[in-house]
């Protein structure tokens, strides 16, 4: 296996089980449906989809916080199972969507900050103080908060005391599960702008997950797009953003608000609404929601299929399926 | 042609333990018959509490007052809450952000559809229920019939927000206000609902007035645009002339955030606007943008008034339209 990759998950299936009430026992979920996907060191990697579609669960295994039910997540090669919470919390570390419930408000900054230090026992108190002043500065907070708490801040600066302690280990790998979606505007280019700011000082990789798609393409080098538990097609962000192949990857894109009032509310080509991910749909389960739906796609679950430099998990995008059909 | 609604010097107060918070100080628009208001801002900068000052929704203890507050001929501020209730649900109505709040858990989809009906028309339940069945299937909702005895639990976040569309265009009103309506909502369905309403708005003819941050759902909808900070509108216009010709120097920084595909460099560094929004404790000295701008001088002390600068565009600034049109925001 090549060393440019941080994070490589293959076959990785998580399933919850969901109570279906006091008699109805129980029923499967499948959050991740037999995921393979790689993140390469120094990329940013956006990845995209509806609510319920399993990136948060992604984001939870990549931080060992779920295990999967079976499939591997290897971290710079090595499987997960070899080393302890510890080990992978030193390469991995996250940054939440919501800074205010995410930070302790009965902590100063100064001890939201050095408990990454104090839990992996690096260094001393007077060192952690110098720490700590170091990562105010990288991530643009004065000083003079060191001692104050979380409800004296802002937002931006709430989000700003999380990435500090995120980065306080110096991580390799940062996953950022929708980490400007709860600030305004204003706030949310400041944050951005730091941490592009911060993956070319530090050399940072990141996991960017986001429901804001334009945030997504400004920021990521590759896109994974997901529906119900599944990367349905995955590209370097250019790619991705400028032809889409998958018909669910184009009308998610379709359904993106630029700013320019010539132009009225698109017209989403999607069909349907969500559906229940307890009782998902036959062979492609986007296939009621498509437009371009076939026999085949209710009967035939498609494969991830290689069309370089990355790939489609779609039958009219599978060469041998169309060859068959004409 | 007389507006449909006339706002003028509209000011909302808080009373709070340091002082008078005062959130709206003194908006003034007009509105027609089927158009499309945008009112756009940042959290805190009062437009939620202009939408409830306008719909007499606001929390007991604050005060509303202004000069005139004018919908289909009848000025607002001297009604009673008798009169209000009256007006509300069937002449103008509301669509909260969170549909999941906004609903009663305890009563079915169609008790809640057809209450406010029954109540202002008079008409039977059956009338009601019929109404609110054809209106679920306007807004897309299948099988509406049987959705009516399901509970709003029973529906998912983009349903729901259908039926509370639904719900307000029940009784048929002149205008909607509607606050942050597709924010909690995935961009599909977002794209969907705002697809929806406008073409609502265009069989209807209902005028809507639509609050909301996101610059990009602002482009598509409005008619007119009101950008709104510490209180005040800071610069109003047509959609054309805030995205095309953006005056003031907030507004310049918003645009300059927020990333446009296509527009912006991949990956480059977004404009920002530092600082943060000032107090509204006992009212703002000065411009209330001044401590965050970057063309502030000595005359910023003393609050300018929204100015003309070119038919229906306005901007509350002391330089002069060509200075403003010249700032460049410098990337942070």
């Amino acid at each position: 296996m090549s060393d440019d990759i941080a994070l490589e998950l293959s076959d990785v299936t998580k399933i919850y089980q969901i109570s279906q009430g006091m008699f109805g026992g129980t029923k499967p979920l499948r959050a991740l449906d037999k995921i393979s996907l790689q993140l390469r060191k120094g990329e940013v990697l956006g990845l995209v989809g509806e609510s319920g579609c399993g990136k948060s669960t992604l984001a939870k295994v990549l931080l060992g916080l779920e295990k999967p039910t079976t499939g591997n997540v290897r971290v710079y090669g090595q499987p997960f199972g070899t080393h302890d919470r510890r080990w992978i919390a030193r390469r991995i570390q996250p940054i939440f969507q919501d800074p205010y419930s995410s930070l302790n408000p009965r902590k100063s900054v100064r001890e939201i900050i050095t408990l990454p230090l104090k839990v992996h026992s690096v260094g001393d108190s007077s060192s952690w103080d110098k720490e700590v002043a170091k990562m105010l500065d990288l991530v643009g907070l004065p000083q003079r908060l060191i001692d104050a708490s979380p409800s004296q801040m802002s937002g931006g600066q709430r989000q700003r005391v999380a990435i500090a302690r995120a980065l306080i280990m110096r991580p390799e790998v940062v996953i950022c599960d929708e980490p400007t979606s709860a600030l305004d505007v204003s706030v949310q280019s400041q944050v951005l702008n730091l941490l592009i700011d911060l993956r070319d000082e530090l050399g940072l990789t990141y996991l960017f997950i986001s429901h804001n798609l334009a945030v997504v393409e400004h920021i990521a080098t590759r896109v994974a797009v997901m529906y119900l538990g599944r990367v349905i097609e995955q590209a370097p962000a250019a790619r991705i953003f400028d032809a889409p192949k998958h018909p669910y990857a184009s009308a998610l894109l379709d359904s993106i608000l630029t700013p320019d009032p010539a132009l009225g509310v698109p017209d989403v080509n999607l069909d349907g609404t969500f559906p229940n991910p307890v009782d998902p749909p036959s062979g492609c389960t986007f296939h009621p929601r498509c437009p371009s739906a076939t026999a085949l796609c209710s009967a035939k679950r498609p494969e991830p299929v290689e069309q370089a430099p990355g790939f489609v998990t779609c039958h009219l995008h599978d060469p041998e399926i169309q060859k068959e059909l004409t | 042609m007389e507006p449909l609604l006339s706002v003028k010097n509209l000011r909302v107060e808080i009373p709070v333990g340091t002082g008078m918070l005062k959130p709206v100080r003194g908006i003034s628009f007009d509105l027609q018959k089927g158009e499309t208001l945008c009112i756009v801002g940042e959290s805190g900068c009062g437009k939620s509490l202009t939408s409830l000052a306008l719909m007499g929704l606001l929390p007991k203890v604050a005060r509303r007052s202004g000069d005139h507050l004018r919908f289909a001929g009848q000025d607002l501020l001297g009604l009673k809450e008798r009169q209000m209730a009256k007006l509300r649900g069937q002449d103008m109505s509301m669509i909260f952000q969170e549909p999941m709040t906004s609903l009663n858990p305890a009563y079915t989809i169609g008790d809640q559809l057809t209450e406010g009906m029954i109540r202002h028309q008079r008409v039977s339940r059956a009338e009601a229920r019929d109404r609110a069945a054809f209106l679920l299937e306007k807004v897309g909702i299948t099988a509406a019939a049987s959705r009516l005895t399901q509970y709003p639990h029973q529906l998912s976040g983009g349903l729901r927000q259908r039926v509370m569309i639904a719900m307000s265009l029940m009784c048929g009103p002149d205008l909607i206000i509607a606050d942050e309506p597709t924010t909690a909502l995935d961009v599909t369905i977002q794209a969907k609902i705002l697809r929806m309403m406008k073409n609502l708005q265009a069989e209807f003819g209902m005028a809507m007035i639509f609050i909301t941050h996101d610059l990009g759902v602002v482009a598509r909808i409005a008619d007119k645009i009101a950008v709104m900070y510490a209180g005040a509108f800071v610069e109003t216009g047509t959609a054309q002339q805030i995205f095309d010709a953006p005056t003031h120097p907030y507004t310049k920084g918003l645009l300059s955030c927020i990333p446009v595909p296509g527009k912006t460099e991949r990956g480059a560094r977004l404009g920002a606007v530092p600082g943060v929004v000032p107090s509204l404790i006992n009212g703002v000295e000065g411009c209330g943008f001044a401590s965050r701008c970057p063309m502030r001088q000595a005359a910023c002390g003393s609050e300018p008034d929204l100015t003309d600068r070119g038919a229906e565009h306005s901007c509350r600034c002391v330089h002069d339209t060509d200075t403003l049109r010249n700032m460049e925001w410098e990337a942070a």
